[in-house]
C-alpha cells in the first residue's frame, strides 16, 4: 500500500493540506517568525494547485497511471465492493449538497472583496492652493540634504498624529488600530511604502481616505486628509521620518 | 408711430435670424459628431472590443504561422527531411483562408471605429495618415507574396529555386512584421503619446516620427513578435492534437503526433523568452508614467496579474506534462522518468509562489487575524523578488524537460561526454543558485535596486540556456541512437495538454491585452483625448473576463472553421519516417 500511487497521492494531498492549514500559521511562530491562518481563498488556490500537480504525477507515466486507477476501477466494477459503491453514491451527492448549501446560505459576515492596496496616484494634486506634479517629485528635505531637520520635525508630527493608529513600532498596531477594518497599514517591511516613491506617500498623507481615486471604489479607509491639519513642509517631514524610522529606502525614480 | 413700425420690422427680422441660426437650414457646414450612436444591446465599447480582440487574435495567427512555416521549411531544406517541408506547406494552406478572416475582421473593426468613434479616428488618421496608406499597400505585397509562396511550393521545389522559395517565406515575414509594427505605433500612441502632445495640440502639429516611435512602441513590437510565434506554434500543436484524436490509421497518428511535438517545441521554446520581453514592456510603461504603472501592477489591474500567473502556471504544467508523457514513446526515455517528480515539485512550488497575491482576498475575521490584507508570513511571496525567482526556476525546469526529451534516445560517442554532461549540470545548478541569491538578496536592498536584479536573473537564465544547448549540440554530435521514437504511441490524454496550451495562450492574449489597454482608464489617448461616453469607466474585472471569454470562444470557433475549410482544399500528404529524431 505504501508504494501504491493511489495512496501516495492521497497522502501527499493530506500532507499538503495539513501544511497549509496548520503548518503555515503555527510553525513559523515557533522560530520567532510571525504568521497567521491562510485565508480560505488562498488555501483553495494552493490545494487546487497541489491537486493538479498530483494528477500530473500519477498520469505522466503509463504504468503509474494504470496502477493509480486500479482502486477506483475496483470500487466501480467489483461485485464484492458493492457496499462501498453505494456509500460513495450517497456520500458524494451529500457532500456536494452540503458545500452548495454552505456557499449560498445567508451569513452575517461581510462579503469578501478585492481591494487595491496601492491605487494609482494622479499626475498632479492641489495642496494649499498650490498645484504639485507628483511625477518625478523628490522629497525636498532629502533633495536638499536636510535629513536631520526632517527627522526631528517628522518624529514630533508622527507621535502627535499618526502613532495612535500606525503604532509606536510603525507596524500598524497602534492603540486604536483594532477599531478599524481594514487595519491601518504597517509601514515596516518591504511590502508597503518601501515599494513606493516619497511623492506617492506624500499624496496619501495629504489626501487621506477621502482623496482615494475613483478607480476601485468604494474604499475602506479612515485615514484623514492631513492637508487640513498639517503644512506641506510638515507632511514632507513626516514622510521622511517614516522611511528613516522603518529603516527602509523609498523607491527612487529611474534615470531617463 | 414710424418708430414703432421699424421696431416691429427689426423684431421680425431678428426673430427670423435667430430661427435660421438654430434651424438645420441655417447650418452652413457639416461638423461630425464626436461619437456615433451607441451600438445596440452591448454598447459601443463592447462591440469594438470584441471585434478588435478577435481581429488581433487572427492577426497573431497569420503573422505567427509564417514564422513557424519558414522555420520548419528551413529545417526541411537543411536537415534534408521532407516531412518538415510538408508540414510547412500544410500550414501555409490554412493561411490562405485565415487571411480572408483577418482582413474581414479588420474591415469590420475599421467601420466600427469610423461609425462609433469618428472623432478619435479622425484624430488618429490626421497624425498617422501616411502610415495608414503604407499599411494598406503592404497588404498587397503580403498577399502577393503569400500566393507566390503557396502556389509556387511544388514548382520551386529543388536546388536554388527552393532557396528562392524559402526567401519568399522570409519576405512574407518581413511584410507581416512591417504591418505589425505600423499598427503597433497607432495603439501605443494612444497609450504613451509624446510628452509635448497635450489636449490643445492640433493633430496636424504632432510630429509624425515622435508619435510613431513613442515610448512603448518597440517593447510592444518585440513582445508581440515573440508572442505571435508562440501562438502560431500552439495553434499548430492543437490542430495536430485534433487530427491525432480523429486519426484512423497508425500512419496518420504518427504524423500528427510528430506535428504536435514540433508545434509544442516551437511554442514553448519561444515562450521561454516571452516573460523577458513582457518585463521590458512593463518597465517602460512604469517609466513612461508612474500612475499607469501603478494601476497596472499595484492598483486596479493587479488582480489580472494573479490570473495571469495562474494561467502561465497552467502553461508550464501542461507543456512539461506533454513532454514527460512523451518520454514513454522514446527508447531510453524511462531513465529520465524518475526525475520528473522532483521537477514537478519545483513547478508546483513555483506556481504557488507566483500566484500568491500580495494583498489577499479575505473575510473580516481572516483580515483581523492577518492584521490587514498582507499575510505576515506569506506576504513575502507577494513581492516581485519571489515571483521573478519562481518564474525563472520554472523556465529552467521546462528547459531541462526539453533537454531530457532531446537526449532520451541518444548515446553520445564523444570521449568527453561525461565531463560535458557534468558541466551542463553545473551550469544549471550555478544558474539556479544565482537566481535564488538575487531573489533573497532583493529583500534587503531598495526597490529600485531590486528591480535591477531581475535583469541579472534573466541574463543568467538566458546565458545558461544558450550555453547548455550549445554544449549539447557538441556532445550529441555523431551520437548513436537507442532506437527510433515510436511516433503515434502517445496516450490520448496527452493531446488534451496541447488543447489546454492553445486555449490558455488565447485567453492570456485577451486578458493581458485588456490590462495593457485598460490602464489608459478613461482616456482614448492618454491625458490628451478623454473618453466622454457612458462607457468611459474602466470595466470591472468580472465583466472584462466575460467579454474576453466571448472573444476566445468566437476566435476558436472561427479557427476551427478555417481548419475545416483548409481540410477541404487538399488532404495532407503523410510522409512517414522510420527514424525521426528531434531536430538538432
Amino acid at each position: 500500500m505504501r508504494d501504491h500511487p493511489f495512496w501516495q497521492a492521497i497522502l501527499v494531498f493530506i500532507a499538503a493540506w495539513i501544511l497549509v492549514r496548520w503548518g503555515i500559521p503555527y510553525v513559523p511562530p515557533l522560530v520567532g517568525i510571525s504568521s497567521a491562518p491562510v485565508p480560505t481563498s488562498v488555501e483553495l488556490q494552493y490545494m487546487l494547485t497541489v491537486l493538479v500537480g498530483i494528477l500530473i504525477w500519477v498520469s505522466d507515466n503509463e504504468v503509474r497511471w494504470k496502477r493509480f486507477k486500479e482502486p477506483i476501477r475496483n470500487v466501480m466494477v467489483q461485485p464484492e465492493r458493492k457496499w462501498m459503491r453505494v456509500a460513495f453514491l450517497v456520500a458524494i451527492p451529500l457532500l456536494v449538497a452540503f458545500v452548495t448549501y454552505d456557499t449560498v446560505r445567508p451569513k452575517v459576515t461581510a462579503p469578501v472583496g478585492l481591494r487595491s492596496v496601492h491605487p494609482a496616484n494622479p499626475t498632479s494634486i492641489t495642496v494649499d492652493g498650490e498645484s504639485i506634479i507628483l511625477e518625478g517629485l523628490e522629497n525636498p528635505f532629502r533633495a536638499e540634504g536636510r535629513g536631520d531637520e526632517a527627522y526631528a520635525l517628522g518624529l514630533d508630527i508622527y507621535y502627535q498624529n499618526c502613532m495612535a493608529c500606525h503604532g509606536d513600532y510603525l507596524d500598524g498596531q497602534g492603540h486604536y488600530a483594532h477599531g478599524y477594518n481594514p487595519l491601518p497599514l504597517p509601514l515596516r517591511g518591504g511590502g508597503t511604502i518601501a515599494q513606493l516613491t516619497e511623492s506617492y506617500v506624500f499624496w496619501r498623507i495629504a489626501k487621506g481616505g477621502a482623496g482615494l481615486p475613483r478607480e476601485g471604489q468604494p474604499w475602506n479607509s479612515a485615514m484623514p486628509a492631513w492637508e487640513d491639519f498639517l503644512t506641506v513642509e510638515e507632511m514632507w517631514a513626516v514622510t521622511y521620518f517614516l522611511y528613516e524610522q522603518a529603516g527602509i529606502s523609498p523607491r527612487t525614480w529611474e534615470e531617463h | 408711430m414710424r418708430t414703432t413700425r421699424w421696431m416691429w420690422v427689426a423684431g421680425i427680422l431678428g426673430g427670423l435670424g435667430l430661427l435660421a441660426l438654430f434651424s438645420p437650414l441655417g447650418a452652413q457646414t457639416y461638423s461630425p459628431p464626436t461619437y456615433g450612436e451607441d451600438f445596440p444591446l452591448i454598447g459601443s465599447r463592447a462591440a469594438i472590443w470584441i471585434v478588435a480582440q478577435t481581429h488581433l487574435m487572427f492577426a497573431a495567427f497569420v503573422l505567427g504561422v509564417p514564422m513557424f512555416a519558414v522555420v520548419t521549411e528551413a529545417i526541411g531544406i537543411w536537415g534534408k527531411d521532407e516531412r518538415y517541408d510538408r508540414l510547412s506547406k500544410e500550414f501555409t494552406r490554412l493561411l490562405l483562408v485565415a487571411y480572408s478572416a483577418t482582413a474581414l475582421l479588420g474591415g469590420l473593426f475599421l467601420f466600427l471605429l469610423v461609425t462609433l468613434y469618428p472623432a478619435l479616428f479622425s484624430y488618429l488618421s490626421e497624425i498617422f495618415k501616411v502610415s495608414m496608406w503604407i499599411y494598406a499597400a503592404l497588404f498587397f505585397f503580403e498577399s502577393a507574396t503569400l500566393y507566390m509562396y503557396y502556389y509556387g511550393w511544388d514548382r520551386w521545389k529543388t536546388g536554388r529555386a527552393k532557396l528562392g522559395h524559402w526567401g519568399l517565406g522570409i519576405l512574407l515575414n518581413v511584410w507581416g512584421t512591417a504591418v505589425l509594427f505600423i499598427a503597433n505605433a497607432w495603439l501605443t500612441f494612444m497609450m504613451s503619446p509624446p510628452s509635448d502632445v497635450t489636449p490643445d495640440t492640433a493633430p496636424a502639429m504632432v510630429q509624425f516620427w515622435s508619435a510613431f516611435a513613442n515610448a512603448t512602441w518597440m517593447p510592444i513590437n518585440i513582445h508581440r513578435l515573440i508572442a505571435n510565434a508562440v501562438f502560431g506554434g500552439s495553434i499548430v500543436a492543437a490542430y495536430a492534437a485534433y487530427r491525432f484524436l480523429k486519426a484512423k490509421s497508425d500512419e496518420e497518428r504518427a504524423h500528427y503526433d510528430w506535428m504536435g511535438y514540433v508545434g509544442n517545441l516551437i511554442a514553448i521554446g519561444v515562450f521561454l523568452v516571452l516573460p523577458f520581453a513582457g518585463y521590458w514592456l512593463g518597465r517602460e510603461i512604469y517609466e513612461y508614467n508612474q500612475q499607469m504603472g501603478i494601476t497596472m501592477m499595484g492598483g486596479f489591474m493587479s488582480w489580472l496579474w494573479i490570473v495571469q500567473a495562474f494561467l502561465i502556471g497552467v502553461l508550464f504544467l501542461a507543456a512539461n506534462y506533454y513532454l514527460w508523457i512523451g518520454l514513454g514513446r522514446i527508447p531510453g526515455g524511462e531513465r529520465f522518468s524518475r526525475y520528473t517528480k522532483w521537477m514537478l515539485a519545483v513547478l508546483v512550488i513555483g506556481f504557488i509562489v507566483w500566484a500568491t497575491p500580495h494583498s489577499m482576498i479575505a473575510d473580516r475575521d481572516e483580515l483581523a487575524a492577518m492584521g490587514g490584507t498582507h499575510h505576515p508570513f506569506l506576504g513575502v511571496l507577494g513581492l516581485m523578488s519571489a515571483k521573478n525567482t519562481a518564474v525563472n526556476l520554472m523556465i529552467l525546469t521546462t528547459f531541462l524537460s526539453f533537454l531530457m526529451y532531446r537526449r532520451a534516445n541518444k548515446i553520445p560517442t564523444v570521449s568527453w561526454a561525461k565531463t560535458g554532461t557534468i558541466t551542463q549540470g553545473g551550469l544549471l545548478a550555478v544558474c539556479s543558485a544565482v537566481v535564488l541569491f538575487y531573489g533573497v538578496y532583493g529583500y534587503f536592498v531598495p526597490t529600485i535596486t531590486r528591480i535591477g536584479f531581475s535583469v541579472y536573473q534573466v541574463l543568467w537564465v538566458l546565458f545558461t540556456i544558450l550555453a547548455v544547448i550549445g554544449l549539447d549540440l557538441f556532445i550529441m554530435r555523431r551520437a548513436e541512437s537507442r532506437g527510433p521514437i515510436r511516433w503515434g504511441q502517445m496516450p490520448e490524454r496527452s493531446q488534451y495538454a496541447l488543447f489546454i496550451l492553445v486555449v490558455t495562450f488565447t485567453w492570456l492574449m485577451g486578458l493581458m491585452g485588456f490590462a495593457r489597454s485598460g490602464i489608459r482608464q478613461h482616456w482614448h489617448v492618454w491625458e490628451v483625448m478623454r473618453d466622454t461616453t457612458e462607457h468611459a469607466a474602466t470595466p470591472a474585472l468580472g465583466y472584462a473576463a466575460q467579454v474576453i471569454s466571448v472573444c476566445v470562444i468566437v476566435f476558436l470557433l472561427m479557427i476551427a472553421f478555417v481548419f475545416w475549410i483548409g481540410g477541404m482544399i487538399a488532404k495532407p500528404q503523410l510522409v512517414p519516417d522510420p527514424e525521426p529524431v528531434p531536430a538538432d
